[in-house]
């Protein structure tokens, strides 16, 4: 039983999604695990074969007991057949279908090289040979919405594929897809080498049902707001016309995630909870959730003890010029698409990740007794839930990815902390975390720290000041930047640092 | 079930006194007319029964549909009363309406068409064999309700009253109607206010499959009508020239301003009571003896005795009708059919954009 | 006859001056009904009427409810403008054959040649304590009727000039009109007239919710405005006038500005006419709503005759009040 929260004890089993004898990979998913706070797919950090399930299903196991056991094999060299039915292209960086397939390029390599058979080489090959056994397992016995042991295939003969499909899906899914209106290019694929599963297309089609009234459909669709970002405050959690409105003043639609943060800020900060969210009772909108949004909420409150208790905290404040920023980002959207502009935002976070490279002392957790770098700056993104509670999931790399990518990153994460469908890599790997992003009309913010980790960053609302620049009086956009910082890790310095990197590269946002 | 028995003559009932300008009834053509009237008599009451009779026909060949209830037998009570009517009287009739509205005048083609449902027909095809209208004739329907036609009646001998105008309304209805609460509100709101009405109650002896004795304590229809305090008197509905004569003495009362009058015409439908009706309430004998009171074989013999039919009179009669029934039928076949587009149409007046 | 002070008159004085009015211009006019006459009105409308107009031209009728409302459609076939009075909506029943199979019915059955341009006024509502079977509004089952015309005038230049329009029109009208109503008083324009019977009217404007409603109500839907307004809720109030045909128009324009409905109707809820225009908000503005249409009804219950259970039954302002408050949220 993993550790998917620094402050998990213990983890129901709900599904295991593999059996004995099945060939798992490194990143394949093999069950479904039930923690206080959501659902979370459990990934296997192993290659071999499934020797035996330990624990049943159901059962409530204290973190570090033994789930399963799994027999290692070594990533296997290419397999005959799939070498040859040679997908060389396939191999290739240039061609779409692996890039995408692949996504971040330092995921796809590894994939590449430790999936070996089901490698790029035979991608769409092994994809579409196994395809069928995972498909038919699931046909008829699993609801939309439960996840098909995508990768429990028997080692298959991968089969010479028809003419080319693009790597990220095959036509049953893609068939799917068409049947539950789906558009692929917008499904994030979980299957190895970030393909497209059946499973994710179910899930895309399901999530996408928000409730939300005839004019807050239409009026999201006009300003461009993807409704499944909205907070509702209609009648079960119901997105209503004055929740999109709100939406589309604080930016475009993939902004709206950080906004959804007042209770972690509200609860971190220990200011008082902005009724509308934090209060809100437990018994909006989603089935179920009565329950744990009260065991969430217990799990949030023993968190920020705990940190509160241990860690010795800094803070640190820094009010940052965004004029620059805010008319190149005007300029820029000007050119895009509605569904495509960035917000303010994005590049506050890409400024974060990048400063977070730039000052690795607060990238990273405290140890026993001292500071561990983190391997990468995984940014850790408080989001708030439907129903009260708060979750702080990861975007890995978040300073490899553009501002846009960041955008499109931080939209799936919500969506599937919404549905319940974080990975348990993503609970655990956040490196530095960055709340609340100003949308409710905060303009500073002080937070908590999540132990383990060591900083915390805040933005607050992008408000119009009077600011001097070159020795004259005007008014600009300014943001307020603050940073809560362990203080046994690192100081003021260090922490001013930090701060003052993010103002740097917010003013250069081209270069972001 | 053995028949009522009929007075041979019809027996004049009289009421509370009328009012004292009543005047004496007027009789036409007194007893019975010419040769040539009761010939033209014979022809109404054979154009009628030629028309049902083809009805039943086309009815059985899927032509016409709905409910159409047939006036075979009772041909004598239509075409009498008819002859105490000017054209500038009123009827209100029943859904057993062909006879009435035929005797009065409405073209067969137009009668036939509206049975067909098209545009050429007297209701323009809207209505029906049970609601045929001729604003032309003074007609106003066609009722489906039992008794609905009465305040209708009332209503419209209202306005003659109001306007001071001496028209007669006849209102046609069954012995089932006598059952309905309009009944009576009708014929005492007549008899106080004294209004032109012509109430003919035509007593076949079933209100669909309900015998007279059956529904009603006191079967006497004429002394109940005259309980509402209007002259009323029973009169043999088989009898072509009895119930013109009746008919007439009353119109011409109610014309003259002596209020609303009551006719029981004592008749019997030869057939069941629509279409439909499998006519299982009636024994075969009693309708055997009612044919052989046949109005239009009675007045053809009694013409006969007095040597005023030729012997092929009536079937160059016949054949006149073989013929307008052909071409009626042949022009409804080929009427227009109203365009669905159309359907909403007569739900409101027309109006001034 | 009329009120008391120039312009200060009654809604029972207002309908009595049309009816008047009416009679004066046309010759073909004439008041039938219960105790129209000598009574003076069962609630006094045709009071002085008759001494006016005598005996042929203001009708007392047996309580034959069929017969008259017939003989009504039969006038007004052979020429005449009747306005046939019925005592209130609840005796109408008797009559229902009469007005539905035939005085709406006539001109469709006779392929457009007899028009029944009948006015028939009925009293209807509920809120004395006459009890079950005295209090019905039954408006709403008459709009189901096509070939009729239903109108509800809530206000004294209604009550004023609905008839003369009723009674030029060639198609029957029946004008409800509610016992609450008669009472009120205000000041009426000394050259109001004719009003057309095709629209509804806003009676307040206002930006966040829109309260329909017509007849009796109207005073209640305003108070609840006004209640409203305390809350910084600005609601719109709609007077339908027309049940039937209803004013799609003046209705869907006002919901797509506010993006909320609630309808207060004296009808039970089930199958009543505001059933109806929520479902014509529903198929014609759905895009612009904010929030589900609320509905104001009576309760499901023969009116009861103890004074908080019959005020508990009918629509009141703190209902309308919470309606509004949901739909806006």
């Amino acid at each position: 039983m993993p550790a998917l929260g620094a402050d998990m004890e213990q983890g129901t089993l709900v599904e295991w999604l593999v059996k004995p004898g099945d060939q798992i990979h490194k990143g394949d998913i093999i069950a479904v695990v039930d923690t206080d706070k959501s659902a979370i797919e459990v990934e296997s950090f192993h290659t071999g074969t499934v020797e035996a399930l330990i624990t049943p299903v159901g059962e409530t196991v204290p973190v570090g007991t033994v789930l399963a056991t799994i027999t290692e094999t070594e990533a296997e060299p290419a397999r005959p057949g799939a070498a040859e039915a040679g997908r060389p292209g396939a191999v290739e960086a240039g061609r779409p279908g692996a890039v995408e397939a692949g996504v971040p390029a330092a995921m796809g390599a590894p994939a590449a090289a430790a999936a070996g058979p089901a490698a790029m080489g035979a991608g769409p090959a092994a994809v579409e040979a196994g395809r069928p056994a995972a498909a038919g397992a699931p046909k008829g016995k699993r609801a939309p919405g439960k996840r098909a042991p995508g990768r429990a295939r028997p080692g298959r003969t991968p089969a010479p594929a028809g003419p080319a499909a693009p790597v990220h899906s095959t036509p049953l899914v893609r068939h799917e897809a068409g049947q539950l209106g789906v558009d692929l290019a917008a499904v994030h694929g979980t299957g190895r080498g970030g393909t497209i599963t059946r499973a994710d297309v179910e899930y895309a089609a399901a999530s996408r049902r928000v409730r939300a009234t005839p004019l807050a459909r239409r009026l999201a669709a006009e300003l461009g707001v993807d409704l499944g970002t909205v907070t509702g405050t209609g009648t079960g959690g119901a997105v209503r016309e004055a929740d999109v409105r709100r939406a589309a003043a604080a930016g475009a639609p993939a902004a709206q995630q950080p906004p959804a943060q007042p209770p972690a800020a509200a609860a971190a900060a220990g200011q008082a909870p902005h009724a509308g969210e934090a209060g809100r009772p437990a018994t909006a909108g989603r089935a179920g959730t009565a329950g744990r949004a009260e065991s969430m909420r217990q799990a949030i409150a023993r968190l920020m003890a705990r940190s509160k208790r241990e860690i010795p905290h800094y803070y640190v404040t820094n009010t940052v010029d965004m004029g620059t920023a805010m008319s190149w980002l005007r300029e820029r959207n000007r050119r895009l698409e509605v569904s495509q502009r960035l917000v303010p935002a994005a590049l506050l976070l890409r400024a974060t990740a990048l400063a977070a490279r730039q000052v690795p002392e607060l990238n990273g957790y405290w140890g026993e007794d001292h500071f561990v770098p983190g391997p990468a700056v995984h940014l850790g993104v408080a989001i708030s839930l439907r129903g009260g509670g708060l979750i702080t999931p990861a975007i890995h790399h978040a300073d490899d990815l553009a501002p846009g990518e960041l955008m499109a990153k931080l939209r799936d994460l919500v969506n599937r902390a919404r549905a319940g469908r974080l990975r348990s890599s993503e609970m655990t790997d956040a490196t530095i975390t960055v709340t609340n992003l100003g949308d409710q009309g905060v303009e500073s913010v002080t937070g908590v720290i999540y132990p383990p980790q060591v900083a915390l960053v805040g933005f607050g609302k992008i408000v119009e000041r009077p600011w001097a620049v070159n020795g004259l009086l005007g008014i600009r956009p300014v943001v307020v930047t603050t940073l809560a910082a362990d203080h046994r890790a690192t100081d003021g310095y260090t922490g001013g640092r930090f701060l003052t990197a993010i103002a740097q590269l917010l003013q250069r946002p081209e270069e972001l | 079930m053995s028949p009522r028995r009929r007075p041979a003559a019809p027996a004049a009932r009289q009421a509370a006194s009328p009012p004292a300008a009543a005047r004496q009834p007027v009789m036409h053509n007194e007893p019975g007319g010419s040769a040539a009237h009761r010939t033209d008599l014979l022809r109404q009451m054979l154009l009628i029964r030629r028309f049902e009779e083809k009805c039943v026909e086309l009815y059985s060949a899927g032509e016409i549909h709905g409910f159409v209830h047939l006036y075979i037998g009772e041909e004598a009570v239509a075409v009498g009363v008819n002859q105490a009517l000017t054209p500038d009287d009123a009827i209100v009739s029943t859904y057993r309406e062909h006879g009435h509205a035929l005797a009065r005048g409405i073209p067969m083609t137009a009668v036939m068409a509206e049975m067909y449902g098209r545009t050429t027909g007297c209701s323009g095809g809207r209505g029906g064999s049970m609601h045929l209208f001729d604003a032309q004739t003074r007609f106003y329907g066609g009722n489906a309700i039992v008794g609905g036609g009465l305040p209708l009646a009332v209503g419209i001998a209202l306005t003659d009253r109001m306007r001071g105008r001496s028209r007669v309304t006849a209102c046609f209805f069954g012995d089932g109607a006598v059952a309905e609460g309009e009944f009576h509100e009708c014929l005492n709101l007549a008899t106080l206010w004294q209004l032109p009405v012509l109430f003919c109650c035509e007593n076949n002896l079933y209100a669909m499959g309900t015998a007279l004795a059956r529904a009603q304590a006191q079967t006497d229809l004429a002394v109940r009508a005259a309980s509402y305090g209007m002259p009323a008197w029973a009169v043999d509905g088989m009898d072509v020239l009895a119930v013109e004569q009746a008919a007439r003495h009353a119109a011409d009362a109610v014309r003259g301003g002596g209020g609303p009058h009551f006719l029981e015409l004592r008749t019997y439908r030869f057939r069941a009571h629509s279409m439909y009706d499998p006519d299982r309430y009636r024994d075969k004998a009693e309708v055997e003896e009612w044919k052989r009171r046949d109005p239009i074989d009675a007045l053809a013999a009694r013409m006969r005795e007095a040597g005023e039919l030729a012997g092929d009179t009536l079937a160059a009669i016949d054949a006149d009708l073989t013929g307008e029934l052909t071409d009626a039928i042949d022009k409804a076949r080929g009427g227009p059919l109203e365009p669905v587009s159309d359907l909403t149409r007569f739900v409101y007046s027309p109006r001034q954009p | 006859m009329t009120g008391s002070g120039p312009g200060k008159t009654t809604y029972r004085e207002a309908m009595r001056a049309a009816i008047r009015e009416a009679m004066l211009a046309d010759e073909r006019v004439f008041l039938m009904g219960e105790d129209v006459g000598r009574y003076g009105g069962c609630f006094a409308v045709s009071l002085g009427l008759l001494e006016e107009f005598g005996p042929e031209r203001i009708r007392d009728t047996p309580l034959s409810e069929s017969a008259f409302v017939g003989a009504g459609i039969g006038a007004a076939i052979g020429g005449m403008r009747p306005i046939v009075e019925i005592m209130t909506v609840n005796f109408s029943l008797l009559a229902l054959d009469q007005i539905m199979n035939n005085a709406a019915t006539l001109l469709h059955m006779s392929g457009g040649q007899f028009s029944v341009p009948l006015v028939i006024r009925m009293t209807t509502g509920a809120g004395r304590q006459v009890a079950a079977q005295h209090s019905h509004s039954l408006e709403g089952w008459y709009t189901h009727i096509p070939g009729l015309r239903i109108v509800a005038p809530a206000t004294l230049e209604d009550a004023r000039g609905m008839l003369w329009t009723a009674l030029a029109d060639p198609d029957p009208v029946l004008i409800f009109e509610h016992g609450s109503l008669y009472n009120m008083a205000g000041v009426l324009a000394p050259d109001a007239g004719a009003v057309d019977i095709d629209s509804a009217v806003i009676r307040r404007p206002g930006t966040d919710v829109t309260l329909i409603t017509y007849g009796g109500t109207l005073g209640k839907a305003l108070d609840a405005a006004e209640a409203l307004a305390g809350e910084q809720i600005q609601a719109e109030v709609i007077d339908l006038r027309t049940l039937r045909p209803l004013d799609d128009e003046t209705v869907m324009a006002s919901v797509r500005r506010t993006h909320r409905a609630v309808i207060v109707d004296e009808g039970w809820r089930s199958g009543s006419l505001a059933a109806e225009v929520s479902a014509r908000i529903m198929e014609q503005a759905f895009y612009d709503l904010d929030a589900p249409v609320e509905r104001v009804c009576s309760a499901e219950v023969p009116m009861p005759y103890p004074r908080h259970l019959e005020e508990a039954a009918l629509p009141q302002v703190p209902a309308i009040v919470e309606a509004a408050r949901q739909a806006v949220g």
